[in-house]
C-alpha cells in the first residue's frame, strides 16, 4: 500500500459525500443538458463492464475456473437471476473447478 | 396509496419500515464487499470503516482496486467522482422533492446516504419528501451495510485459501448480474457495454496503453464509452 489506509478512506469518503452534498445543497434548479443526463445514464453500466472485463478472468485460482465463474454469472444473469445467487453461482463453479483441477 | 400530490411523507416509522428491505439487500450486498477487501489484504476495521463512511457499492469496490493497485490519492478522488457521479444527478433529482421545511442542516446530512435504493424509495413515492421520512428510511441500510461488510470481512478470515479465491469471483458476478438484464433490454446500454469491452481489453492488453494505472484505465475507458453513448444515442427522458 503507497498510503496510509487512513488517507485512501477519507479521500474515498470526502469525494463521495461531496457529490452528493454539493448538489443536494446548493442546486436548485433542474438539469436541462442533454447529453450530461445521456452520459450520466450510461455510466454505470460502462462502469461495471470496464471493471469485470478482463480482471473477471484473473479472479480466482485459474484462467479455467475464471472462465467457468464468468460464464456461469453471463447464462444466470441473462436469464435475469438476482445479484446474490449470480455471485454465489460464479463462486461455487470456480471452486467446483479449482478442486477438480487439484485431483488431476 | 393514499397520499396525493402536495401532501407530505414525514413519518418516521414509515421511512423505517421502507428501509428494512434496503438493509436486507445491504447485508447481503456488503458481506462480498467485507470479504473482498480482508481477501485483498484490508484489516477487518479498515473494510467497515469503508463502508461506514462511503455507503457505495462499486464506488467502495473501485476504490479497494485503486488501494491494491498502489494507486495514488488523485487517482482515488478521480475515480471515485466518475464512479459516484449518477448520485450527483440523483441528489440534484431529490432537491425537487424535498419538503420546504427541510433545513439547510438537514441536505447536510440527508445527502451521505443517497444510494441507488434510497434514492428510488424517497423520490420514487408520491408528494414530497420530508425529513422524518428520509432518516427514518436511512436508518436500516446504513446499518446492513456496516454489519454486512463487518460479517463478511470476519468471515473471510476464517475461510481456507482455496475458499478464498474462488470468492475473488463474486464482485463480478455481481457487475454481470447488474449489466446483463439491462443490456438485454436497453438496446444502446448493450452498445455501450460492448464498447466498454473492447476498450478496457485494448488498454489491458496493447503495448504502451497497458502502462496506464488500473484507476486511470477505469475512468478513461468509462467516460469515453459513456460519452460516445451520449453522443449516439441521446437518452429521452422517460428512460431515466
Amino acid at each position: 500500500m503507497r498510503y496510509n489506509i487512513w488517507a485512501y478512506i477519507l479521500v474515498m469518503a470526502g469525494v463521495t459525500y461531496l457529490v452528493r452534498m454539493l448538489p443536494l445543497a446548493l442546486m436548485r434548479k433542474r438539469l436541462e443538458n442533454k447529453f450530461i443526463r445521456s452520459f450520466l445514464f450510461y455510466v454505470p453500466y460502462a462502469v461495471l463492464t470496464v471493471m469485470t472485463v478482463p480482471a473477471v478472468f484473473e479472479s480466482t485460482g485459474s484462467l479455467a475456473s475464471a472462465c467457468a465463474g464468468f460464464a456461469v454469472a453471463m447464462l444466470l444473469a441473462y436469464r435475469g437471476a438476482q445479484l446474490l445467487p449470480v455471485a454465489i453461482a460464479a463462486c461455487g463453479t470456480a471452486f467446483a473447478v479449482d478442486w477438480l483441477l487439484t485431483l488431476f | 396509496m393514499e397520499q396525493t400530490q402536495g401532501v407530505c411523507r414525514n413519518s418516521l416509522t414509515a421511512g423505517l419500515r421502507d428501509g428494512v428491505p434496503i438493509g436486507l439487500g445491504y447485508f447481503s450486498v456488503s458481506i462480498t464487499f467485507g470479504m473482498m477487501a480482508v481477501a485483498s489484504g484490508l484489516p477487518v476495521w479498515a473494510a467497515v470503516a469503508i463502508s461506514m463512511t462511503n455507503v457505495t457499492s462499486a464506488g467502495q469496490f473501485a476504490g479497494l482496486g485503486v488501494i491494491v493497485a498502489n494507486g495514488s490519492l488523485f487517482e482515488m478522488a478521480l475515480t471515485q467522482l466518475v464512479i459516484n457521479a449518477r448520485y450527483a444527478l440523483m441528489s440534484l433529482s431529490l432537491s425537487q422533492k424535498l419538503d420546504r421545511r427541510v433545513t439547510p442542516a438537514d441536505r447536510f446530512l440527508m445527502s451521505f446516504m443517497i444510494t441507488d435504493e434510497v434514492y428510488a424509495v424517497a423520490a420514487g413515492g408520491e408528494g414530497s419528501v420530508g425529513r422524518r421520512y428520509f432518516y427514518g428510511l436511512m436508518l436500516a441500510p446504513y446499518l446492513g451495510w456496516a454489519l454486512g461488510t463487518l460479517t463478511g470481512a470476519v468471515a473471510s478470515s476464517l475461510l481456507p485459501a482455496m475458499v478464498q479465491s474462488a470468492l475473488g469471483i463474486a464482485i463480478y458476478g455481481m457487475f454481470i448480474a447488474i449489466v446483463v438484464p439491462v443490456a438485454k433490454k436497453v438496446r444502446p446500454v448493450l452498445k455501450v457495454v460492448a464498447l466498454s469491452v473492447v476498450l478496457s481489453c485494448a488498454v489491458h492488453y496493447l503495448p504502451v496503453l497497458n502502462q496506464i494505472s488500473s484507476g486511470f484505465t477505469i475512468i478513461l475507458c468509462t467516460v469515453v464509452a459513456a460519452a460516445a453513448g451520449a453522443v449516439l444515442f441521446p437518452v429521452k427522458e422517460a428512460s431515466e
